[in-house]
């Protein structure tokens, strides 16, 4: 049998952790090829091994049959590997184009000759169906742009095997539709696929292959066709999975959180909030669908203090919260769990045991006369990790060297365990494993039966039909319909979020 | 192999070490001997009691500014201005020196708090300027330079004496002379501002790392938007982290006005203490320790250059290459980093 990537018996350390110890992955060409694993299983660190950012301490790689020694990124490029890492790595205030070319600037009389990169950015991007403007900037476009640029990247230096870290979990459902649509165009074509992903109805759907692995280790291939959902997860955690979240029935009491008129601008100035009512009550878990661009992340921000609202009123426990500083809105008993935890949620340079602190640093026992109180800081900070079971290494090393699910779930330790009147939780599993989201979605319910009021606001329609005790269908900046789980289907709720009102129902 | 700590030691070590080879090729290239040329600049710095008190003099005010920079830099903040800031430090001191009758000690304290002040107010405009409006720090700090300087001099010709280039000396009350450091010194200018400035480093690395204040400090430097997220003022953290920056410049001009000087003079030109500052600061990664041991070596490098020439026959400007080189090489540092990393993926 051919393979295009072969990589045996990879072995890689990080101080204080053996991050891939002896794993295995054989990629034919032509398939797509998932690589399955818990958060922090290893599997970022597998591929940034192929791709040259990492050097194994054992092991050996072959490419296309010969063995290879993938020395840094440009190696790897020259082999035909291109890589879409977890977190984009673009320039915000460059072109399409420019982003594309950085590093491999076409050249005319000394000069970079952009037309000629513009003509041949947008020839491939029409060859592979991916719609991308490249003259536009990466700031004023979509996420799921932004991954395609990611994408083109690699075709442009001339990738023929492309590596996918988590490209879905940013993705909204529709995205993740073309996403796979481009996927299937570009095997085609007869390129090869590497693919992370945590959702195994994705890997169902496009995977050829399954590679395994659990805890750093090696556990094996599948044949897709010859597998289901359920023996994979159980492969991948090494016991049995819930998918559906067990939930007894809510009692929800007085309303917690009332939202009346609310109107919120963007930074541009345009309303993306209009007139919003909503009301959540204790001891319910009120989910908000929609699609990416309705006004959510705007909502989410208004209620948190981190964006003025033009007018309207907010109050939690009958006390108004509207337009609060964020750390009054904290102080008021609101938590949140913000949708982009690399720019909001954590300090990626401070260690982890820090970062569990960052809304009560200055209270005690944390500090004390503005000196801070480090042992119990670490302390609290050790025993939030042993209950969130936050892999990492200890609670001194840095937010950044955690895996991207690891991460959340420090985020999620720390809001949680302040045990609010309101939390407010923004797509809380994005890039969560599915023994992760379970726990999760148990924490969720659990503050709702110790009757807090939880806001939940997620793209996944799994998510919010199994966590919430009613939906709240948010479009074009309102809502414009209210539904309870056990009485809607994804068919009806996907009809009202492209802003059709419920026939069944009419007006709600 | 290395960890962050171990790196922010070795990587500048090496720099220096590249910058003085680099310097002795140099020397070489001119046709003069390199050992002598060093030799020369050890005793210059070193070789007597006199040479020890008057590095120490010129390593003070080196530490105080390079801690203005590094503690803005620890904020996100980088402060141009702490040449401005020293100016004006300077000046305060000098006319709290000189027009006011206070008890000692009493009067040198008082003479200190109002450079302080000074350079906080000088730091606290631009900080304002970045925290309400949004405008840039080096831009408003440059400009802040200009306006001090020529500030000053027209203050010292026209209300602090009768058109005259420089003011009395501070009363005897306010100032930071040491005359029993002086005598063991063979006479040299040292003065007890040293221990002010030892002081201020130990002031800085409590603030950052023991305080709340510091906490958030740190954390707005480090990422403003989850800054914002956990509660904490960006804007507020931005003016402190600037006057208190400030306020370590406007010592360092305390340091000149009241202890090496004694006075305050109309000068055409910048003083340097704040640019050097920037190097410093760099040199020392930012930390207060670090900024105490690249200021040692600047004063160092400063006054043992000063005996080249008399006792090596090299001129003064080859010194300042080497100082630039040195500097080149730690503003490069992230290339020796990379150099190391890549020999110890090799090595594995
Ligand atoms: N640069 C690093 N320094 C130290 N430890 C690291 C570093 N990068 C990763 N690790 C550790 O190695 C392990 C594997 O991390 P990796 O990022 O490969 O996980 P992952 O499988 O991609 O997880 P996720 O699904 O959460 O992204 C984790 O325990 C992580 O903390
Ligand atoms: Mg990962």
């Amino acid at each position: 049998m051919d393979y295009v990537i072969e990589m045996l018996n990879i072995r890689k350390e990080f101080p204080g952790i053996v991050a891939n110890d002896d794993i295995t992955l054989q990629v034919q060409k032509g398939e797509i090829h998932a690589l399955l694993g818990e958060n922090g299983a290893g599997k970022s660190t597998l591929m940034n091994v192929l791709f040259g950012l990492y050097k194994p301490e054992k092991g050996s790689i072959k490419v296309n049959g010969k063995e290879v020694n993938i020395e840094d990124p440009n190696v790897a490029n020259e082999l035909g590997i291109g890589m879409v890492h977890q977190h984009f790595m673009l320039v915000d205030t460059f072109t399409v184009t420019e982003n594309i070319v950085l590093g491999s600037e076409p050249s005319k009389a000394g000069t970079v000759d952009i037309k000629a990169a513009e003509k041949e950015v947008q020839a491939l991007s029409e060859k592979y169906g991916l719609n991308v403007d490249a003259t536009a900037k990466i700031r004023d476009i979509s996420v799921g742009m932004q991954q395609r640029v990611e994408i083109l990247k690699t075709l442009y230096r001339g990738a023929e095997i492309l590596i996918l870290d988590e490209p879905t979990a940013v993705l909204t459902p529709q995205e993740i539709k073309e996403l796979i649509q481009i996927m299937q165009d570009l095997v085609k074509e007869g390129k090869s696929i590497i693919l992370i992903t945590h959702k195994l109805k994705e890997i169902m759907q496009v995977c050829d292959k399954c590679t395994i692995i659990r805890k750093g280790k090696g556990i094996g291939t599948v044949d897709v066709n010859e597998t289901n959902p359920t023996e994979l997860a159980s492969l991948m955690v090494g016991r049995e999975v819930n998918f559906k979240t067990d939930k007894t029935p809510g009692s929800p009491t007085e309303t917690a959180l009332s939202i009346k008129d609310l109107r919120v601008k963007d930074s541009r100035g345009v309303e993306m909030v209009k007139g919003l009512n909503l009301d959540v009550r204790k001891g319910e878990i009120l989910g908000i669908a929609g699609v990416d661009g309705n006004g959510q992340t705007e909502l989410v921000e208004a209620l948190t203090g981190l964006k003025k609202s033009s007018s309207g009123q907010v109050s939690l426990n009958n006390n108004s919260i509207y337009n609060l500083e964020p750390r009054k809105v904290t102080e008021a008993g609101v938590a949140h769990i913000p949708q982009d935890r690399h720019k909001h949620g954590l300090l990626l340079d401070f260690p982890i045991g820090e970062n569990m602190v960052l809304q009560n640093y200055y209270m005690e026992p944390n500090s004390k006369n503005g000196i801070l109180n480090f042992k119990k800081i670490y302390e609290k900070a050790r025993s939030l990790i042993k209950e969130y079971d936050v892999r990492t290494p200890d609670e001194y090393t840095k937010a950044r060297a955690l895996s991207g699910g690891n991460q959340q779930k420090a985020i999620i330790a720390r809001e949680v365990d302040r045990s609010p009147d309101l939390l407010i939780a923004a797509q809380p599993t994005r890039g969560l494993d599915v023994g992760a989201i379970e726990f999760i979605h148990s924490k969720l319910i659990e503050e709702r039966d110790k009757q807090r009021a939880v806001l939940l606001v997620s793209f996944e329609l799994d998510e919010i039909m199994n966590v919430s005790d009613r939906i709240a269908v948010m479009f074009d900046g309102q809502i414009i319909a209210e539904v309870k789980p056990e009485e809607t289907d994804e068919q009806e709720l996907g009809l009202l979020m492209a802003g059709r009102k419920s026939e069944k129902r009419g007006e709600a | 192999m290395f960890s962050n700590r171990t790196f922010n030691i070795v990587v500048p070590l090496i720099s220096v070490v590249l910058g003085l080879l680099a310097g002795a090729l140099i020397m070489l290239a001119f046709g003069y001997n390199p050992v002598a040329g060093y030799a020369a600049m050890w005793n210059g710095a070193f070789g007597d009691a006199y040479f020890l008190g008057e590095t120490v003099r010129q390593v003070t005010p080196y530490v105080l500014s390079g801690l203005a920079v590094a503690f803005a830099m620890r904020a996100g903040l980088l402060n141009i201005g702490v040449e401005g800031q020293v100016i004006v430090g300077w000046l305060a001191a000098v006319w709290v020196g000189t027009a006011f009758g206070m008890p000692p000690v009493v009067h040198v304290i008082v003479a200190l708090l109002a450079a302080a002040v000074a350079g906080s107010l000088w730091g606290f405009v631009p900080g304002l300027l970045k925290a309400k409006l949004g405008v840039h720090e080096v831009i408003v700090t440059i400009m802040m330079n200009y306006i001090a300087l020529y500030l000053s001099n027209s203050i010292i010709r026209s209300l602090m004496t009768d058109g005259s280039d420089r003011t009395d000396n501070v009363a005897e009350t306010a100032s930071l002379a040491a005359p029993w450091l002086r005598e063991i010194t063979f006479f040299s200018r040292i003065h007890y501002g040293f221990v002010v400035a030892l002081l201020m480093a130990f002031t800085m690395w409590f603030v950052l790392n023991k305080t709340t204040r510091g906490f958030e400090l740190r954390a707005v430097g480090s990422n403003p938007f989850a800054s914002e997220y956990s509660g904490m003022k960006v804007g507020r953290n931005i003016i402190i982290a600037m006057v208190i920056s400030g306020g370590f410049a406007g010592l360092a001009g305390a340091m000149e006005g009241l202890g090496t000087f004694q006075y305050a003079s109309v000068s055409s030109g910048f003083t340097n203490i704040g640019f050097d500052g920037i190097a410093v600061a760099l040199l020392g990664a930012n930390t207060a320790i670090g900024v105490v041991l690249a200021a040692i070596l600047f004063g160092t490098l400063k006054i043992g250059a000063l005996n080249m020439p008399t006792e090596a026959g090299v001129p003064t400007e080859l010194v300042d290459i080497v100082i630039a080189l040195i500097i080149l090489f730690v503003a490069s540092g992230y290339i020796i980093r990379w150099a190391f990393l890549k020999f110890s993926k090799e090595g594995k």
